[in-house]
């Protein structure tokens, strides 16, 4: 496990801080020069205790643009956009299961190619065009949604669920049809095996099968894609922040890059890059929890 | 499906792509095999409902700015005015007509999104032959190196590379191309592991053909299908980047009509009423990435089985 850690943590970890920032194209001295200015010139484990005891401390640095230390920016921005996100995937986690297992149970039927086709579209559709179309539809037309999603401060859980259900329901639109994909994968797959038929035949009602049998075994490569999308979701979340004018981690890095707030750029990198590698981390975890197959692979 | 230390988006993709090692290697593609592909490609209603689409567009973007009134003309009297006879989508706040912003505004995201594509594709196939052929040091360390670039997601490797080097065009395509590249090279290399212990590849080594030559003359024809594959199931996604590029003011710079652009410009008006500038450029925005995709589909059902 733990070598699992060190292995994402160095894939995600920026190598080349200022040509990260400064992209591929950018002129070696500007590179070596932002280096130099971010420190990031030194050997990589004096930066790697430096960042350790900064993060240890609390301390990130400050933010160029705003003049406030970033780890103050950072963790309520962090807290807002987590707020977002397990909304979505709260609404979107079983609506996808339950699409999945009825595609795959009417596998190449009317209902499959519905939901598949369905899905598909949802997902290819990108979050903004999603979220003025429900703007227009809900806030516009139906008067029923606030078109911010910026709650007043000292909001009840429930005023604030009115204010982001929108902009949950744009993320939701884009991450049904991945999962959906692939619990129908899983589903379809687990439904042909053997278990399943010897399930049904020693006489099993249909829901104890599905539930017992074929859900256990088809949801395994469903928590895989879970886990993913959370990387992915940060992407979505400037979007859907920027347009909900909501103080997230994603507006916070969009304001960060239009203003070339490197300190603040950096650390809300950083921050999806770890936040995507516990992601990673609690899937691989959940799966050999969930698959006695891998668990038993690992113990040997 | 996923193994612990390797990317798990990979488990993702190959279910989208189908596993490019299961296509097979189908010997002789150039004759009966490549022709009955394309005969299931002409007969597939998606991929035709697709490309009808997608024509529609391409023809908007050639031959739109003859049809349509001047897409710039700026009218300060007839500003948001709502859909009528002479203006059947609106004016935007500017006064200019949205019918003819949305009809001309084809130009930008095609020429855009396939070029990134063409780019990506062609990176990555090229970076995926290397990688699969060769295995050993060279391929552990481009492994590695995709293996970083997919940590993050692409809108926001995108965005920082356009915020270091500017919003333009070219920066739009280098960007999402390079960004598509490794993810290309994946499925690519793992065609290529399994076509390189074929005889055919052997044969080709001990007529002791030139590396290139084994690479791009024998291996490459045969890894076509999942290249395909990939080439219009990554335009799906370079329609949907680009698109959210440009309405994050990185792509396509205004006055210019461009769909992620008008949304962006006019979406702060919709609780004032003023739908049209919004909801046209997204439904064609729409209308784009679901042909794209159906075509995608249809793609993959006849190349994958």
């Amino acid at each position: 496990m733990l070598s699992i850690i060190i292995f994402l943590m160095a894939q995600v970890l920026p190598g080349d801080v200022a040509r990260r920032i400064l992209g591929p194209f950018a002129d070696q001295r500007a590179v070596d020069v932002l280096n130099h200015e971010l420190g990031t010139d030194r050997s990589l484990l004096t930066q790697y205790l430096d960042w350790i005891g900064g993060v240890l401390t609390g301390d990130l640095g400050e933010s160029q643009s705003l003049r406030r230390p970033v780890s103050e920016v950072l963790w309520p921005a962090l807290q807002n956009s987590a707020k977002l996100a397990v909304l979505a995937f709260v609404i979107v986690v079983p609506l996808a299961v339950l699409g999945g297992v009825t595609a795959a149970r009417h596998e190449g039927r009317l209902r499959d190619r519905i939901i598949s086709i369905g899905g598909l579209s949802a997902t290819a559709i990108p979050e903004f065009v999603w979220a003025v179309t429900l703007l227009i539809v809900f806030s516009l037309g139906l008067g029923l949604f606030p078109s911010t999603a910026q709650f007043p401060d000292g909001a009840g859980p429930l005023t604030q669920l009115e204010y982001l259900i929108l902009p949950a329901l744009c993320l939701v639109f884009v991450l049904f049809g991945y999962i959906a994909r692939m619990a129908r994968a899983g589903t379809i797959e687990a439904l042909d095996a053997d278990y399943t038929r010897t399930a049904v035949i020693k006489g099993l009602p249909e829901r104890t099968v599905i539930r017992r049998h074929v859900l256990r075994n088809s949801l395994l490569p469903t928590i895989a894609v879970v886990a993913t999308q959370i990387g992915y979701l940060f992407g979505g979340l400037v979007v859907v922040e920027f347009i909900f004018n909501y103080n997230g981690l994603g507006q916070l890095l969009f304001r960060a890059a239009q203003t070339k707030d490197f300190p603040l750029l950096q650390s809300s990198v950083l921050l999806i890059g770890v936040v995507y590698l516990v992601a990673t981390l609690v899937a691989d975890i959940l799966y050999s929890v969930l698959n006695p197959r891998v668990r038993l692979g690992s113990a040997e | 499906m996923s193994v612990p230390g390797q990317p798990l988006s990979s488990a993702f993709d190959e279910a989208l792509a189908g596993t490019p090692a299961a296509a097979g290697p189908v010997r002789d593609k150039g004759g009966s095999a490549r022709r009955e592909q394309f005969a299931r490609l002409r007969r597939s209603k998606t991929f035709i409902a697709g490309a009808a689409i997608i024509g529609f567009w391409v023809l908007c973007a050639i031959f739109g700015s003859l049809v349509v009134q001047d897409p710039l003309a700026a009218n300060p009297i007839g500003d948001l005015q709502a859909p009528s006879v002479d203006h059947l989508f609106g004016t935007d706040r500017l006064g200019r007509d949205v019918f003819a912003r949305v009809i001309v505004g084809a130009q930008g995201i095609l020429i855009t999104a396939p070029l990134a594509t063409v780019l990506g594709t062609v990176l990555g196939t090229v970076l995926g032959l290397v990688t699969g052929y060769f295995r050993g040091a060279v391929d552990d360390v481009l492994s590695r190196i995709i293996d970083a670039f997919l940590a993050l997601p692409v809108t926001i490797v995108g965005m920082l590379a356009i915020v270091a080097l500017g919003p333009s065009k070219l920066t739009v395509i280098c960007v999402v191309g390079l960004v598509f590249a490794p993810i290309i090279a994946r499925t690519v290399r793992a065609a290529v592991l399994g076509e390189r212990e074929m005889d055919y590849v052997a044969a080709a080594r001990l007529r002791n053909e030139r590396t290139s030559y084994v690479l791009f003359a024998e291996i490459l024809p045969n890894v076509m299908g999942p290249v395909m594959v990939e080439f219009t199931v990554r335009l799906g996604y370079a329609v949907f980047a680009i698109a959210t590029l440009s309405f994050l003011g990185f792509g396509i710079q205004p006055p210019a009509p461009d769909w992620g652009l008008q949304v962006a410009e006019h979406y702060g008006l919709i609780n004032g009423g003023f739908w049209w500038a919004v909801l046209f450029p997204a439904a064609a925005i729409t209308s784009l990435v679901i042909a794209v995709n159906l075509v995608a589909d249809g793609v993959t059902q006849a190349f994958e089985r």
